[in-house]
Protein backbone atom coordinates (compact mmCIF):
# COMPACT_ATOMS: atom_id res chain seq x y z
CA UNK A 1 0.00 0.00 0.00
CA UNK A 2 1.22 3.48 -0.84
CA UNK A 3 1.64 5.56 2.26
CA UNK A 4 0.35 9.09 1.91
CA UNK A 5 0.74 12.00 4.27
CA UNK A 6 -0.79 15.48 4.35
CA UNK A 7 2.21 17.10 6.08
CA UNK A 8 4.99 14.51 5.94
CA UNK A 9 7.62 16.90 7.30
CA UNK A 10 5.62 17.13 10.57
CA UNK A 11 3.99 13.70 10.63
CA UNK A 12 7.28 11.84 10.17
CA UNK A 13 9.45 14.16 12.28
CA UNK A 14 11.89 12.23 14.48
CA UNK A 15 10.94 11.91 18.17
CA UNK A 16 13.84 14.12 19.21
CA UNK A 17 13.02 16.86 16.75
CA UNK A 18 9.35 16.61 17.74
CA UNK A 19 10.22 17.05 21.40
CA UNK A 20 12.40 20.01 20.56
CA UNK A 21 9.55 21.58 18.65
CA UNK A 22 7.17 20.89 21.56
CA UNK A 23 9.51 22.48 24.07
CA UNK A 24 9.92 25.58 21.94
CA UNK A 25 6.17 25.96 21.61
CA UNK A 26 5.46 25.14 25.24
CA UNK A 27 7.86 27.83 26.44
CA UNK A 28 6.21 30.35 24.19
CA UNK A 29 2.68 29.50 25.29
CA UNK A 30 3.52 29.38 29.01
CA UNK A 31 5.06 32.84 28.69
CA UNK A 32 2.09 34.09 26.74
CA UNK A 33 -0.55 33.02 29.25
CA UNK A 34 1.54 34.22 32.17
CA UNK A 35 1.84 37.64 30.63
CA UNK A 36 -1.61 38.04 29.10
CA UNK A 37 -4.09 35.99 31.18
CA UNK A 38 -4.47 37.18 34.79
CA UNK A 39 -6.12 33.93 35.86
CA UNK A 40 -3.13 31.86 34.73
CA UNK A 41 -0.68 34.27 36.33
CA UNK A 42 -2.58 33.97 39.61
CA UNK A 43 -2.62 30.19 39.41
CA UNK A 44 1.07 29.98 38.59
CA UNK A 45 1.88 32.30 41.49
CA UNK A 46 -0.19 30.25 43.89
CA UNK A 47 1.66 27.14 42.74
CA UNK A 48 4.97 28.97 43.14
CA UNK A 49 6.08 28.62 39.52
CA UNK A 50 7.24 31.05 36.90
CA UNK A 51 7.74 30.53 33.18
CA UNK A 52 11.50 30.56 33.86
CA UNK A 53 11.10 27.29 35.84
CA UNK A 54 10.36 25.50 32.60
CA UNK A 55 13.78 24.06 31.70
CA UNK A 56 12.59 20.92 29.94
CA UNK A 57 9.38 19.33 28.67
CA UNK A 58 9.12 17.32 31.89
CA UNK A 59 8.98 20.54 33.88
CA UNK A 60 5.39 20.92 32.71
CA UNK A 61 4.59 18.89 35.85
CA UNK A 62 5.52 21.89 37.97
CA UNK A 63 2.63 23.84 36.53
CA UNK A 64 -0.93 23.59 37.86
CA UNK A 65 -3.71 21.77 36.04
CA UNK A 66 -6.53 23.62 34.33
CA UNK A 67 -9.96 22.14 35.01
CA UNK A 68 -13.41 22.82 33.67
CA UNK A 69 -13.98 25.05 36.74
CA UNK A 70 -11.23 27.36 35.49
CA UNK A 71 -13.23 27.91 32.33
CA UNK A 72 -15.92 29.59 34.42
CA UNK A 73 -13.63 32.12 36.09
CA UNK A 74 -14.24 35.61 34.65
CA UNK A 75 -16.73 33.87 32.35
CA UNK A 76 -17.00 34.00 29.43
CA UNK A 77 -13.91 35.89 28.20
CA UNK A 78 -11.58 35.40 31.17
CA UNK A 79 -9.11 32.98 29.59
CA UNK A 80 -8.61 34.87 26.33
CA UNK A 81 -4.97 35.51 25.48
CA UNK A 82 -5.80 37.66 22.50
CA UNK A 83 -8.00 40.76 22.12
CA UNK A 84 -11.59 40.00 21.11
CA UNK A 85 -10.96 41.41 17.62
CA UNK A 86 -8.67 38.44 16.93
CA UNK A 87 -11.38 35.97 17.91
CA UNK A 88 -13.54 34.68 15.08
CA UNK A 89 -15.44 31.73 16.46
CA UNK A 90 -17.26 30.57 19.57
CA UNK A 91 -18.03 26.96 20.34
CA UNK A 92 -19.67 25.76 23.49
CA UNK A 93 -19.74 22.44 25.15
CA UNK A 94 -22.71 21.49 27.23
CA UNK A 95 -21.79 21.03 30.84
CA UNK A 96 -23.98 18.63 32.76
CA UNK A 97 -25.16 21.51 34.90
CA UNK A 98 -25.50 25.24 34.44
CA UNK A 99 -23.69 27.33 31.88
CA UNK A 100 -21.94 25.81 28.89
CA UNK A 101 -18.17 25.96 28.56
CA UNK A 102 -17.27 28.77 26.16
CA UNK A 103 -14.32 28.16 23.84
CA UNK A 104 -12.88 30.79 21.51
CA UNK A 105 -10.85 30.39 18.37
CA UNK A 106 -8.86 32.77 16.19
CA UNK A 107 -8.48 32.51 12.42
CA UNK A 108 -5.15 30.72 12.95
CA UNK A 109 -6.76 28.31 15.42
CA UNK A 110 -9.51 27.38 12.96
CA UNK A 111 -6.94 26.80 10.25
CA UNK A 112 -4.65 24.78 12.47
CA UNK A 113 -7.44 22.49 13.66
CA UNK A 114 -8.65 22.01 10.08
CA UNK A 115 -5.15 20.90 9.18
CA UNK A 116 -5.15 18.31 11.96
CA UNK A 117 -8.39 16.94 10.51
CA UNK A 118 -7.01 16.94 6.97
CA UNK A 119 -3.91 15.03 8.15
CA UNK A 120 -6.17 12.54 9.92
CA UNK A 121 -8.44 12.01 6.93
CA UNK A 122 -5.46 11.40 4.64
CA UNK A 123 -4.12 9.03 7.30
CA UNK A 124 -7.32 6.98 6.95
CA UNK A 125 -6.81 6.78 3.18
CA UNK A 126 -9.26 9.49 2.15
CA UNK A 127 -8.54 11.73 -0.83
CA UNK A 128 -10.08 14.80 -2.46
CA UNK A 129 -12.34 12.53 -4.50
CA UNK A 130 -14.13 11.21 -1.41
CA UNK A 131 -17.58 12.36 -0.36
CA UNK A 132 -18.08 12.99 3.33
CA UNK A 133 -21.54 12.93 4.87
CA UNK A 134 -21.16 14.88 8.06
CA UNK A 135 -23.88 13.70 10.42
CA UNK A 136 -22.72 15.37 13.60
CA UNK A 137 -24.54 18.33 15.10
CA UNK A 138 -23.79 21.65 13.40
CA UNK A 139 -23.95 24.78 15.48
CA UNK A 140 -22.41 25.45 18.85
CA UNK A 141 -20.99 21.95 19.06
CA UNK A 142 -17.50 21.53 17.53
CA UNK A 143 -18.11 18.06 16.09
CA UNK A 144 -19.56 18.92 12.71
CA UNK A 145 -18.07 22.31 11.86
CA UNK A 146 -14.47 21.45 12.65
CA UNK A 147 -14.65 18.22 10.65
CA UNK A 148 -16.34 20.18 7.86
CA UNK A 149 -13.46 22.67 7.61
CA UNK A 150 -10.85 19.92 7.70
CA UNK A 151 -12.54 17.86 4.99
CA UNK A 152 -12.87 20.94 2.80
CA UNK A 153 -9.20 21.73 3.33
CA UNK A 154 -8.39 18.27 2.00
CA UNK A 155 -10.77 18.91 -0.90
CA UNK A 156 -13.44 16.35 -0.15
CA UNK A 157 -17.04 17.02 -1.13
CA UNK A 158 -18.82 17.62 2.16
CA UNK A 159 -22.53 16.93 2.63
CA UNK A 160 -23.51 18.91 5.74
CA UNK A 161 -26.28 16.48 6.68
CA UNK A 162 -26.32 17.06 10.42
CA UNK A 163 -27.67 14.39 12.74
CA UNK A 164 -31.01 12.59 12.84
CA UNK A 165 -33.67 12.09 10.19
CA UNK A 166 -32.33 8.65 9.37
CA UNK A 167 -34.50 8.20 6.27
CA UNK A 168 -32.93 11.29 4.75
CA UNK A 169 -29.44 10.21 5.80
CA UNK A 170 -29.85 6.97 3.86
CA UNK A 171 -31.37 8.78 0.91
CA UNK A 172 -28.38 11.16 0.78
CA UNK A 173 -25.99 8.20 0.87
CA UNK A 174 -27.79 6.60 -2.04
CA UNK A 175 -28.27 9.73 -4.13
CA UNK A 176 -24.79 11.22 -3.84
CA UNK A 177 -22.73 8.09 -3.38
CA UNK A 178 -21.38 9.04 0.04
CA UNK A 179 -18.06 7.28 0.67
CA UNK A 180 -17.30 8.52 4.19
CA UNK A 181 -19.55 9.22 7.15
CA UNK A 182 -18.89 11.10 10.37
CA UNK A 183 -21.25 10.39 13.27
CA UNK A 184 -21.46 9.02 16.77
CA UNK A 185 -21.05 5.25 17.15
CA UNK A 186 -24.48 4.83 18.75
CA UNK A 187 -26.10 6.63 15.85
CA UNK A 188 -24.05 4.60 13.36
CA UNK A 189 -25.41 1.42 14.94
CA UNK A 190 -28.90 2.79 14.63
CA UNK A 191 -28.45 3.81 11.00
CA UNK A 192 -26.90 0.40 10.23
CA UNK A 193 -29.90 -1.33 11.78
CA UNK A 194 -32.35 0.70 9.72
CA UNK A 195 -30.32 0.02 6.55
CA UNK A 196 -30.49 -3.69 7.31
CA UNK A 197 -34.22 -3.58 8.02
CA UNK A 198 -34.92 -1.78 4.76
CA UNK A 199 -33.04 -4.44 2.83
CA UNK A 200 -30.57 -1.85 1.50
CA UNK A 201 -27.35 -3.62 0.54
CA UNK A 202 -24.12 -2.02 1.76
CA UNK A 203 -21.48 -2.22 -0.97
CA UNK A 204 -24.17 -2.28 -3.67
CA UNK A 205 -26.98 0.20 -2.92
CA UNK A 206 -24.77 2.39 -0.77
CA UNK A 207 -21.04 2.67 -1.25
CA UNK A 208 -19.58 3.65 2.08
CA UNK A 209 -15.88 3.04 2.55
CA UNK A 210 -15.05 4.69 5.85
CA UNK A 211 -16.87 5.71 8.97
CA UNK A 212 -15.32 8.25 11.32
CA UNK A 213 -16.96 7.59 14.63
CA UNK A 214 -16.37 9.62 17.74
CA UNK A 215 -17.80 11.90 20.44
CA UNK A 216 -18.57 8.96 22.68
CA UNK A 217 -16.46 6.00 23.73
CA UNK A 218 -17.17 2.61 22.19
CA UNK A 219 -15.66 -0.82 22.24
CA UNK A 220 -13.71 -2.87 19.72
CA UNK A 221 -16.74 -5.16 19.42
CA UNK A 222 -18.99 -2.25 18.49
CA UNK A 223 -16.47 -1.23 15.84
CA UNK A 224 -16.49 -4.72 14.34
CA UNK A 225 -20.27 -4.88 14.42
CA UNK A 226 -20.58 -1.59 12.52
CA UNK A 227 -17.82 -2.59 10.08
CA UNK A 228 -19.65 -5.80 9.24
CA UNK A 229 -23.10 -4.27 9.07
CA UNK A 230 -22.10 -1.34 6.83
CA UNK A 231 -19.11 -2.93 5.05
CA UNK A 232 -16.86 -0.02 6.04
CA UNK A 233 -13.59 0.64 7.79
CA UNK A 234 -14.36 2.33 11.08
CA UNK A 235 -11.84 4.88 12.31
CA UNK A 236 -12.06 5.99 15.88
CA UNK A 237 -11.68 9.73 16.27
CA UNK A 238 -11.33 11.59 19.49
CA UNK A 239 -11.69 15.19 20.38
CA UNK A 240 -13.17 17.61 22.82
CA UNK A 241 -14.38 21.15 22.37
CA UNK A 242 -11.81 22.48 24.82
CA UNK A 243 -9.07 21.13 22.55
CA UNK A 244 -10.70 22.41 19.37
CA UNK A 245 -13.10 19.54 18.72
CA UNK A 246 -12.41 16.45 16.62
CA UNK A 247 -8.95 15.89 15.19
CA UNK A 248 -7.13 15.66 18.51
CA UNK A 249 -6.70 11.90 18.30
CA UNK A 250 -7.29 9.80 15.23
CA UNK A 251 -6.67 6.20 14.23
CA UNK A 252 -4.39 5.23 11.39
CA UNK A 253 -5.02 2.07 9.33
CA UNK A 254 -3.19 0.04 12.01
CA UNK A 255 -6.31 0.65 14.14
CA UNK A 256 -4.24 0.12 17.20
CA UNK A 257 -4.55 3.34 19.14
CA UNK A 258 -5.18 6.95 18.22
CA UNK A 259 -2.35 9.26 17.18
CA UNK A 260 -2.34 12.59 18.91
CA UNK A 261 -0.71 15.31 16.86
CA UNK A 262 2.10 16.25 19.18
CA UNK A 263 3.10 19.38 17.36
CA UNK A 264 -0.28 20.72 18.51
CA UNK A 265 -0.71 19.02 21.90
CA UNK A 266 1.49 18.04 24.79
CA UNK A 267 0.15 14.73 26.07
CA UNK A 268 0.16 13.45 29.65
CA UNK A 269 -1.75 10.69 31.41
CA UNK A 270 -2.19 11.13 35.16
CA UNK A 271 -3.77 9.36 38.08
CA UNK A 272 -7.25 10.94 38.26
CA UNK A 273 -7.16 11.07 42.05
CA UNK A 274 -3.62 12.26 42.76
CA UNK A 275 -2.62 13.99 39.52
CA UNK A 276 0.64 12.03 39.50
CA UNK A 277 1.99 11.11 36.05
CA UNK A 278 1.45 7.50 34.96
CA UNK A 279 3.65 5.24 32.88
CA UNK A 280 2.69 4.00 29.42
CA UNK A 281 0.27 1.10 29.84
CA UNK A 282 -1.29 2.50 33.01
CA UNK A 283 -4.87 3.74 32.70
CA UNK A 284 -5.52 7.27 33.83
CA UNK A 285 -6.88 10.65 32.88
CA UNK A 286 -5.67 12.28 29.69
CA UNK A 287 -4.22 15.75 30.25
CA UNK A 288 -3.55 17.99 27.26
CA UNK A 289 -1.76 21.28 26.73
CA UNK A 290 -2.43 23.21 23.54
CA UNK A 291 0.90 24.06 21.95
CA UNK A 292 -0.19 26.37 19.16
CA UNK A 293 -3.63 27.63 20.16
CA UNK A 294 -3.61 31.43 20.02
CA UNK A 295 -6.96 32.77 21.26
CA UNK A 296 -7.50 30.57 24.27
CA UNK A 297 -4.54 28.36 25.17
CA UNK A 298 -5.20 25.69 27.79
CA UNK A 299 -2.39 24.48 30.00
CA UNK A 300 -2.54 20.93 31.41
CA UNK A 301 -6.25 20.64 30.83
CA UNK A 302 -7.92 17.74 32.64
CA UNK A 303 -9.97 16.07 29.91
CA UNK A 304 -11.72 13.63 32.28
CA UNK A 305 -11.21 11.00 29.58
CA UNK A 306 -9.58 7.77 30.60
CA UNK A 307 -6.93 6.17 28.42
CA UNK A 308 -3.37 4.95 28.43
CA UNK A 309 -0.27 5.94 26.44
CA UNK A 310 0.96 3.49 23.80
CA UNK A 311 4.62 3.98 23.07
CA UNK A 312 6.73 2.65 20.24
CA UNK A 313 6.85 3.06 16.48
CA UNK A 314 3.71 2.68 14.38
CA UNK A 315 3.26 0.75 11.13
CA UNK A 316 2.00 3.87 9.43
CA UNK A 317 5.36 5.60 9.93
CA UNK A 318 4.01 8.52 11.93
CA UNK A 319 6.08 9.37 14.95
CA UNK A 320 3.31 11.02 16.97
CA UNK A 321 2.31 9.23 20.15
CA UNK A 322 -0.75 7.02 20.38
CA UNK A 323 -3.35 6.64 23.10
CA UNK A 324 -5.63 3.65 23.60
CA UNK A 325 -9.29 4.05 22.69
CA UNK A 326 -11.05 6.11 25.36
CA UNK A 327 -12.11 3.72 28.11
CA UNK A 328 -14.68 6.07 29.53
CA UNK A 329 -15.00 9.31 31.38
CA UNK A 330 -13.32 9.73 34.71
CA UNK A 331 -16.87 10.83 35.66
CA UNK A 332 -18.51 7.73 34.18
CA UNK A 333 -16.48 5.43 36.30
CA UNK A 334 -18.63 4.08 39.07
CA UNK A 335 -17.81 2.00 42.06
CA UNK A 336 -19.81 -1.09 42.95
CA UNK A 337 -18.90 -2.97 46.08
CA UNK A 338 -15.55 -1.25 46.09
CA UNK A 339 -14.65 -2.13 42.51
CA UNK A 340 -14.02 0.54 39.86
CA UNK A 341 -16.07 -0.16 36.75
CA UNK A 342 -16.28 1.59 33.38
CA UNK A 343 -19.36 1.12 31.18
CA UNK A 344 -16.97 0.24 28.34
CA UNK A 345 -15.86 -2.92 30.09
CA UNK A 346 -19.45 -4.07 30.25
CA UNK A 347 -20.11 -3.15 26.64
CA UNK A 348 -17.04 -5.10 25.56
CA UNK A 349 -18.29 -8.27 27.20
CA UNK A 350 -21.86 -7.91 25.96
CA UNK A 351 -20.94 -7.29 22.34
CA UNK A 352 -18.88 -10.47 22.25
CA UNK A 353 -21.80 -12.69 23.26
CA UNK A 354 -24.08 -14.18 20.62
CA UNK A 355 -27.75 -13.54 21.27
CA UNK A 356 -27.29 -10.03 22.60
CA UNK A 357 -28.68 -7.05 20.68
CA UNK A 358 -27.11 -3.59 20.59
CA UNK A 359 -28.51 -1.85 23.61
CA UNK A 360 -27.90 -2.22 27.28
CA UNK A 361 -28.40 -0.24 30.42
CA UNK A 362 -26.64 -0.33 33.76
CA UNK A 363 -28.79 0.35 36.80
CA UNK A 364 -27.29 0.86 40.22
CA UNK A 365 -29.72 0.68 43.08
CA UNK A 366 -30.39 -0.43 46.62
CA UNK A 367 -27.33 -1.36 48.61
CA UNK A 368 -24.78 -1.47 45.83
CA UNK A 369 -26.75 -3.76 43.54
CA UNK A 370 -25.88 -3.63 39.86
CA UNK A 371 -28.53 -4.67 37.38
CA UNK A 372 -27.67 -4.84 33.71
CA UNK A 373 -30.55 -4.78 31.29
CA UNK A 374 -29.67 -6.40 28.02
CA UNK A 375 -31.77 -6.59 24.88
CA UNK A 376 -31.94 -10.04 23.36
CA UNK A 377 -31.40 -10.51 19.66
CA UNK A 378 -34.67 -11.21 17.81
CA UNK A 379 -33.00 -13.97 15.81
CA UNK A 380 -31.82 -15.68 18.95
CA UNK A 381 -35.32 -16.32 20.31
CA UNK A 382 -36.46 -19.81 19.39
CA UNK A 383 -39.36 -20.13 21.83
CA UNK A 384 -37.41 -22.16 24.37
CA UNK A 385 -37.03 -20.82 27.86
CA UNK A 386 -33.89 -22.85 28.59
CA UNK A 387 -32.01 -21.15 25.81
CA UNK A 388 -32.74 -17.72 27.26
CA UNK A 389 -31.94 -18.81 30.78
CA UNK A 390 -28.63 -20.17 29.54
CA UNK A 391 -27.89 -16.89 27.78
CA UNK A 392 -28.62 -15.00 30.98
CA UNK A 393 -26.30 -17.30 32.87
CA UNK A 394 -23.55 -16.88 30.29
CA UNK A 395 -23.81 -13.08 30.39
CA UNK A 396 -23.79 -13.05 34.18
CA UNK A 397 -20.76 -15.32 34.39
CA UNK A 398 -18.77 -13.51 31.70
CA UNK A 399 -19.46 -10.15 33.36
CA UNK A 400 -18.53 -11.53 36.76
CA UNK A 401 -15.21 -12.68 35.37
CA UNK A 402 -14.49 -9.35 33.68
CA UNK A 403 -15.64 -7.07 36.50
CA UNK A 404 -15.01 -9.15 39.60
CA UNK A 405 -18.53 -8.21 40.67
CA UNK A 406 -21.56 -10.38 40.04
CA UNK A 407 -24.29 -8.33 38.35
CA UNK A 408 -27.96 -9.17 38.11
CA UNK A 409 -28.72 -9.58 34.43
CA UNK A 410 -32.19 -8.86 33.10
CA UNK A 411 -33.06 -9.76 29.55
CA UNK A 412 -35.45 -7.36 27.89
CA UNK A 413 -37.23 -7.20 24.55
CA UNK A 414 -35.23 -5.79 21.64
CA UNK A 415 -35.93 -2.14 20.90
CA UNK A 416 -37.15 -1.29 24.40
CA UNK A 417 -34.04 0.36 25.84
CA UNK A 418 -33.40 3.98 24.91
CA UNK A 419 -31.23 4.39 21.82
CA UNK A 420 -29.74 7.81 21.56
CA UNK A 421 -28.85 9.78 18.48
CA UNK A 422 -26.28 11.65 20.50
CA UNK A 423 -24.46 10.46 23.54
CA UNK A 424 -26.03 7.30 24.85
CA UNK A 425 -27.01 7.31 28.50
CA UNK A 426 -25.96 3.93 29.80
CA UNK A 427 -25.72 4.24 33.55
CA UNK A 428 -28.60 5.07 35.87
CA UNK A 429 -27.53 5.45 39.46
CA UNK A 430 -30.46 5.23 41.85
CA UNK A 431 -28.39 4.42 44.90
CA UNK A 432 -29.05 6.54 47.94
CA UNK A 433 -25.99 6.71 50.10
CA UNK B 1 -49.18 -34.50 12.52
CA UNK B 2 -47.82 -31.34 14.07
CA UNK B 3 -49.47 -27.99 14.55
CA UNK B 4 -48.02 -24.51 14.80
CA UNK B 5 -47.57 -22.71 18.07
CA UNK B 6 -46.61 -19.09 18.38
CA UNK B 7 -44.21 -18.09 21.17
CA UNK B 8 -43.72 -14.50 22.31
CA UNK B 9 -40.86 -13.20 24.44
CA UNK B 10 -42.38 -10.97 27.10
CA UNK B 11 -40.54 -8.70 29.45
CA UNK B 12 -41.94 -8.71 32.93
CA UNK B 13 -43.46 -5.27 32.53
CA UNK B 14 -46.90 -4.05 33.42
CA UNK B 15 -49.32 -4.18 30.49
CA UNK B 16 -47.04 -6.14 28.17
CA UNK B 17 -49.29 -9.22 28.02
CA UNK B 18 -52.29 -7.00 27.47
CA UNK B 19 -50.51 -5.27 24.59
CA UNK B 20 -49.61 -8.59 22.97
CA UNK B 21 -53.16 -9.89 23.19
CA UNK B 22 -54.58 -6.60 21.92
CA UNK B 23 -52.27 -6.70 18.91
CA UNK B 24 -53.62 -10.06 17.76
CA UNK B 25 -57.22 -9.29 18.73
CA UNK B 26 -57.14 -6.29 16.39
CA UNK B 27 -56.42 -8.67 13.51
CA UNK B 28 -59.30 -10.92 14.52
CA UNK B 29 -57.02 -13.74 15.63
CA UNK B 30 -58.71 -16.17 18.01
CA UNK B 31 -56.80 -17.91 20.77
CA UNK B 32 -57.49 -21.63 21.22
CA UNK B 33 -55.05 -22.36 23.98
CA UNK B 34 -52.39 -20.43 25.84
CA UNK B 35 -49.85 -20.70 28.59
CA UNK B 36 -47.15 -18.53 30.07
CA UNK B 37 -43.81 -19.81 31.27
CA UNK B 38 -42.27 -17.20 33.48
CA UNK B 39 -39.11 -16.32 35.35
CA UNK B 40 -38.49 -13.33 37.60
CA UNK B 41 -37.80 -10.90 34.76
CA UNK B 42 -39.29 -12.33 31.60
CA UNK B 43 -41.81 -14.83 30.39
CA UNK B 44 -42.72 -16.71 27.26
CA UNK B 45 -46.29 -16.61 26.10
CA UNK B 46 -47.23 -19.66 24.05
CA UNK B 47 -50.43 -19.80 22.06
CA UNK B 48 -52.33 -21.95 19.65
CA UNK B 49 -54.37 -19.62 17.46
CA UNK B 50 -56.61 -20.01 14.44
CA UNK B 51 -54.11 -18.11 12.23
CA UNK B 52 -50.49 -18.29 13.47
CA UNK B 53 -48.94 -16.40 10.51
CA UNK B 54 -51.32 -13.48 10.91
CA UNK B 55 -50.70 -13.46 14.65
CA UNK B 56 -46.93 -13.40 14.08
CA UNK B 57 -47.21 -10.51 11.65
CA UNK B 58 -49.43 -8.51 14.00
CA UNK B 59 -47.14 -9.10 16.96
CA UNK B 60 -43.96 -8.22 15.10
CA UNK B 61 -45.49 -5.04 13.77
CA UNK B 62 -46.24 -4.16 17.38
CA UNK B 63 -42.55 -4.71 18.18
CA UNK B 64 -42.74 -8.14 19.81
CA UNK B 65 -40.16 -10.88 19.44
CA UNK B 66 -41.86 -14.05 18.27
CA UNK B 67 -41.16 -17.50 16.95
CA UNK B 68 -43.40 -20.12 15.39
CA UNK B 69 -42.57 -23.65 16.49
CA UNK B 70 -44.17 -27.07 16.12
CA UNK B 71 -46.12 -28.86 18.82
CA UNK B 72 -48.63 -31.72 18.91
CA UNK B 73 -52.29 -31.41 19.88
CA UNK B 74 -53.53 -34.63 21.45
CA UNK B 75 -57.07 -35.77 22.18
CA UNK B 76 -57.31 -37.01 25.75
CA UNK B 77 -60.29 -38.81 27.31
CA UNK B 78 -61.97 -36.40 29.70
CA UNK B 79 -61.90 -38.80 32.64
CA UNK B 80 -59.53 -39.66 35.51
CA UNK B 81 -56.30 -41.09 34.12
CA UNK B 82 -56.92 -39.81 30.60
CA UNK B 83 -53.75 -37.73 30.37
CA UNK B 84 -51.69 -40.28 32.31
CA UNK B 85 -52.54 -42.88 29.66
CA UNK B 86 -50.96 -40.71 26.97
CA UNK B 87 -47.93 -39.88 29.09
CA UNK B 88 -47.36 -43.58 29.77
CA UNK B 89 -46.88 -44.15 26.05
CA UNK B 90 -44.25 -41.41 25.93
CA UNK B 91 -42.54 -42.59 29.08
CA UNK B 92 -42.27 -46.12 27.70
CA UNK B 93 -40.98 -44.67 24.44
CA UNK B 94 -38.24 -42.83 26.36
CA UNK B 95 -39.53 -39.42 25.36
CA UNK B 96 -39.20 -36.34 27.56
CA UNK B 97 -42.03 -33.85 27.78
CA UNK B 98 -40.75 -30.27 27.66
CA UNK B 99 -44.11 -28.73 28.49
CA UNK B 100 -47.83 -29.24 28.02
CA UNK B 101 -50.97 -27.18 28.42
CA UNK B 102 -54.65 -27.64 27.71
CA UNK B 103 -57.17 -26.18 25.32
CA UNK B 104 -60.04 -24.19 26.73
CA UNK B 105 -62.69 -26.10 24.78
CA UNK B 106 -63.29 -29.77 24.28
CA UNK B 107 -63.73 -31.68 21.04
CA UNK B 108 -66.71 -33.93 21.65
CA UNK B 109 -65.88 -36.02 24.70
CA UNK B 110 -62.17 -35.30 24.49
CA UNK B 111 -60.01 -32.66 26.04
CA UNK B 112 -57.23 -31.30 23.86
CA UNK B 113 -53.73 -31.10 25.25
CA UNK B 114 -50.78 -29.33 23.59
CA UNK B 115 -47.54 -31.26 23.90
CA UNK B 116 -43.95 -30.38 23.24
CA UNK B 117 -41.37 -33.15 23.61
CA UNK B 118 -37.70 -33.62 22.90
CA UNK B 119 -38.55 -35.72 19.84
CA UNK B 120 -41.71 -34.63 18.06
CA UNK B 121 -41.54 -37.06 15.11
CA UNK B 122 -41.12 -40.07 17.36
CA UNK B 123 -43.94 -38.80 19.58
CA UNK B 124 -46.30 -38.53 16.60
CA UNK B 125 -45.44 -42.09 15.49
CA UNK B 126 -45.88 -43.63 18.91
CA UNK B 127 -49.17 -41.89 19.60
CA UNK B 128 -50.59 -42.74 16.21
CA UNK B 129 -49.60 -46.38 16.61
CA UNK B 130 -51.37 -46.38 19.97
CA UNK B 131 -54.50 -44.99 18.34
CA UNK B 132 -54.42 -41.64 20.15
CA UNK B 133 -56.20 -38.87 18.27
CA UNK B 134 -53.93 -36.11 16.99
CA UNK B 135 -55.37 -32.84 15.73
CA UNK B 136 -54.22 -31.22 12.50
CA UNK B 137 -54.01 -27.51 11.77
CA UNK B 138 -57.28 -27.79 9.85
CA UNK B 139 -58.94 -29.43 12.84
CA UNK B 140 -57.78 -26.57 15.05
CA UNK B 141 -58.97 -23.89 12.66
CA UNK B 142 -62.43 -25.41 12.49
CA UNK B 143 -62.88 -25.85 16.22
Amino acid sequence: MVKRYFRPEIELLSRDALKELQFKRLKKIINKVYNLVPHYREKFKRAGVKPSNLKSLEDIRLFPFTTREDLFVDYPFGLLAEPLEKVVRLHTSSGTTGKPKALFFSKEDIKAQAELIARSLVMSGATASDILQNSMTYGLFTGALVMHYGAELLGMLVIPAGPGNTERQIELMQTFGTTCIHMTPSYALYVATIIQERGIRPGIDIKLKRAYLGAEPYSEETRRKIETMLKVEVYNCYGLSEMGGPGVGFECPAKDGLHIWEDAFLVEVVNPNTGEPLNPGEVGELVLTTLNRTAMPLIRYRTKDLTTLLEGPCHCGRTHIKIARILGRADDMFIVRGVNIFPQQIEGVLMSIKGVAQNYQIILEGYDEMTIKVEIDREFFDGRIERILKLREEITERLRQALQVRPKVELVEPGTLPISEGKAKRVIDKRVL
Amino acid sequence: MKIKQISVFLENKKGRLYEALTAIAKEGVNIRALTIADTSDFGILRMIVNNPELAKKALEEAGFTTKITSVIAVGVKDQPGGLAEVLKILYEGDINVEYLYAFVEKSGEEAIVVLRTDNLDKTVNLLQQAGVKLFSSTDIESL
